[in-house]
């Protein structure tokens, strides 16, 4: 039987979009990307180590960071990353403002279109929610975490921390353990670790793996050993609200850490642990592990800065790194 | 059954392809239709001085019926109404739909689905007949007074939009029904599995993050609808079939006397669960788009009758409602106005499916599933007729619809194949 052709929606876009970037999803990103925003995440490191720690490199620029799910991490990285590059920053929670009256997406989306803002950082329940952004603002749109769909500046945080740890990551193995089905994180890093020529291994009890991975490239185990292969141990976090409730995805969290928790017997030396946060000590993770001195935990919320001050950076700014870089120097 | 406005037209159709598969006719002829009849077929018909329509390069068919139709109507008339759902229709080349019954209140009772069909007599731009509920309030516990809906003019019994989750209820409806003498047709969807999907489960849905709406969530109910069915020996319609195993099920009980029917939509027959990389809110629909080898399994059982018909599932949607995140998008699309020019395009111009096949699974496929007299080109019959030119292109836009609800999986898409004319009962109902 002769193909269909399927649709394709990019065909009903207009021939030639606006020049705007954004990032929504790791697949927006190419291998070269990401060496670029990892060089550049480097270039900040060092002129965080100087006494003054701001830059103008966005002076005058207005970022909006739009959250409507709680968080600690991210939104407080995207806030610093935007005043270090002396942007103006604009914060914006769903509870106490116009979405406890019953405003929706679109309108939101459309008053804050009103004060152009260069970078709209979006974290939302539902996955699309930054596409929605993109179509409805002309600002470059930050997925800052869509439901369970997508977490990028996460995996490039932590692909930054790998390679600062290790000093690379193609070629390294990565077992992903836990609650995979409803971890946007684990989805941006599948992506970002394959980008980058990793070897990943999801591991966790069957119900909670996603039928059909695979297709992204990664292996799948139901055993917790097979993390001892791993060069990295990138444990999640069970997502207790994002279950449906009833559906007993695994029968009790006693037998959960029993057999997938990853605790001080399951690993061996010189393994890293990573962990996106917030943890839940003794559930996915041993205390005694998220507290090792090969644990990577609070590199990765450091990572966070400098990686989002790359991705802002980046996005506000086309054209090569060495360039940029060489003016942030003059700059600074 | 079906009521709406009736026309006694006289006019001659000259030139035009005739392609009737039930009649097996594939020639180049004249039509005239004395007082909305048709009363001659033939090379070079006197004219009579009826209106002339020119139709030298077109194709004049028996005009389509659509057996699964949301016209929204009561409750929702912003989104669709009796008026415009038929108008859509009628542009579509429709003769005859069959509406759904999950509206606002449900057709559940005599009154509600009395004062529609009264309604349906002035405002119908094309026959239209309306299914009423298997369960009062399409709440799964109760039978609905089916005698007395049928007496009022019920076409037939569905709780569409969800399934009857009880084996024992399903029974008793089919067992019911005898008395009731019409059809009764079942959304096949196991709840305890659909629940929390937006779309098919599979590699895609397991890379987007999305809740999964596995193929075994309506496999299962196919089956065990169909297997209380054939226990009963009743007749029963399966609505808008997506999975591979579904078909399988049919088939297999179709091969063993069943004499159950099943249906397909345009969107399931030309798209998979790849739209929804999209994230576009009108790629999402109940049941979800599946995989490439359902689809392909689809095409193959409507080619070779297992689904004796196309449905469009036309589920108009208020814009603001699809302005909105994937997963808190309402489920359908429209296709009223689309299914001909979608099908013609994707199926019949690769040679997948064959034009004469098409038409039939589109007009006396779902005309016999609820026993409604089947559009014919013939002497003697009154004129449900369409007329297509497969050579037009075109490119659906919100503003071109006659539809209310413009949430259709194909604005912007290149179409071929046209409707230029509808006739239904006796009455140029589109004219394009």
């Amino acid at each position: 039987m002769a193909e269909v052709r399927p649709l394709i929606r990019d065909e009903l876009l207009p021939p030639e979009p606006p020049p705007r970037r954004h990032l929504i999803s790791i697949a927006d990103l190419t291998r070269d990307d990401v060496e670029r925003l990892l060089a550049l995440a480097r270039t900040f490191a060092k002129s965080l180590e100087r006494e003054v720690k701001k830059l103008p490199a966005l002076r005058g620029r207005t970022v909006v960071n739009l959250f409507y799910e709680s968080s600690t991490r991210t939104s407080s990285s995207f806030e610093l990353a935007a005043k270090r590059l002396s942007a103006d920053v604009m914060s914006i929670k769903a509870t106490g403002s116009s979405v406890d009256k019953g405003e929706s997406l679109k309108d939101t989306a459309l008053t804050i279109g009103c004060y152009d803002p260069d970078v709209v950082v979006i974290r939302h329940p539902e996955i699309g929610a930054p596409n929605l952004v993109a179509q409805l603002t002309g600002a470059h749109v930050v997925n800052a975490g869509d439901g369970k769909h997508q977490h990028p500046t996460q995996a490039l945080l932590d692909l930054y921390t790998i390679e600062d740890e290790l000093g690379g990551i193609a070629g390294l193995h990565v077992a992903i353990v836990g609650d995979v089905l409803h971890s946007r994180v684990a989805r941006s890093n599948v992506q970002a670790l394959l980008l980058m020529g990793a070897k990943v291994t999801l591991v966790g009890p069957p119900p909670l793996i996603p039928r059909g991975i695979e297709a992204m490239g990664c292996e799948v185990s139901y055993d917790i050993d097979t993390i001892r292969g791993a060069d990295v141990v990138y444990v999640l976090r069970m997502q207790k609200e994002r279950m449906l409730a009833g559906a007993n995805y695994v029968p009790s969290l006693r037998e959960y850490t029993a057999r997938w928790g990853v605790t001080p017997e399951r690993i061996r030396p010189g393994q890293k642990v990573m962990h996106p946060g917030p943890m839940n000590r003794g559930v996915e993770i041993d205390g005694c592990v998220a507290d090792m001195a090969d644990a990577l935990i609070e590199r990765q919320v450091r990572s966070g800065l400098v990686v989002r001050m790359a991705v802002l950076y980046d996005l506000l700014t086309h054209g090569p790194v060495e360039v940029k870089v060489a003016e942030i120097e003059e700059v600074a | 059954m079906l009521a709406g406005k009736q026309g006694h037209e006289d006019v001659v159709v000259r030139g035009a392809r005739i392609v009737d598969p039930t009649g097996d006719v594939d020639a180049v002829l004249d039509v005239r239709i004395d007082g909305g009849v048709v009363a001659a077929i033939g090379e070079k018909i006197d004219g009579n001085e009826h209106r002339v329509v020119d139709a030298e390069g077109l194709v004049l068919a028996p005009a389509f019926v659509d057996p699964h139709v949301h016209l929204r109507t009561p409750g929702r008339e912003d989104e669709e109404d009796i008026r415009s759902g038929t108008a859509a229709a009628a542009a579509g080349g429709y003769c005859a739909i069959l509406a759904m019954p999950n509206t606002d209140p449900v057709l559940d009772s005599a009154a509600v689905v009395g004062s529609l069909v009264e309604r349906a007599r002035d405002e119908a731009e094309v026959p239209l007949a309306f299914l009423a509920a298997i369960t009062k309030g399409q709440a799964g516990e109760e039978l609905t007074e089916m005698v007395e809906l049928a007496e009022a003019g019920a076409a037939g019994f569905t709780d569409d939009g969800q399934p009857v989750r009880a084996a024992s209820l399903m029974r008793r409806a089919l067992q019911y029904g005898i008395a009731a003498g019409r059809p009764i047709a079942v959304h096949c969807e196991e709840p305890t599995l659909s629940r929390g999907g937006h779309m098919h489960e599979g590699a895609v849905s397991a890379e987007l993050g999305f809740g999964g709406y596995p193929a075994v969530a309506e496999s299962v109910m196919v089956a065990r609808d169909l297997a209380l069915a054939q226990y009963e020996d009743r007749p029963v319609h399966v609505l808008h079939l997506s999975a591979r195993e579904s078909v399988e099920e049919l088939r297999a009980a179709q091969a063993d006397g069943s004499t159950a029917t099943g249906e397909v939509t345009p969107h399931h027959l030309c798209l998979t669960d790849e739209a929804v990389r999209s994230l576009d809110a009108n790629v999402k629909m109940n049941p979800p788009l599946r995989a490439e080898a359902d689809r392909k399994a689809l095409v193959a059982a409507l080619r070779d009758g297992t689904l004796a018909a196309v449905a469009t599932d036309h589920a108009p949607h208020a814009r603001h409602e699809k302005e909105v995140p994937f997963e808190a998008a309402p489920f359908g699309v429209t296709g009223l106005e689309t299914a001909f020019a979608a099908l013609y395009t994707r199926l019949v111009k690769p040679g997948l499916l064959g034009l004469s096949t098409l038409l039939e699974r589109m007009s006396a496929g779902p005309a016999r599933i609820y026993g409604l007299e089947r559009p014919r080109i013939a002497v003697g019959a009154p004129a449900n007729l369409v007329l297509l030119d497969l050579e037009a292109t075109w490119t659906p836009a919100e503003a071109g619809f006659r539809s209310k609800s413009a949430n259709s999986w194909l604005l912007g898409e290149r179409l071929q194949g046209r409707v230029k004319l509808t006739m239904a009962a006796g009455r140029t109902a589109y004219e394009g």
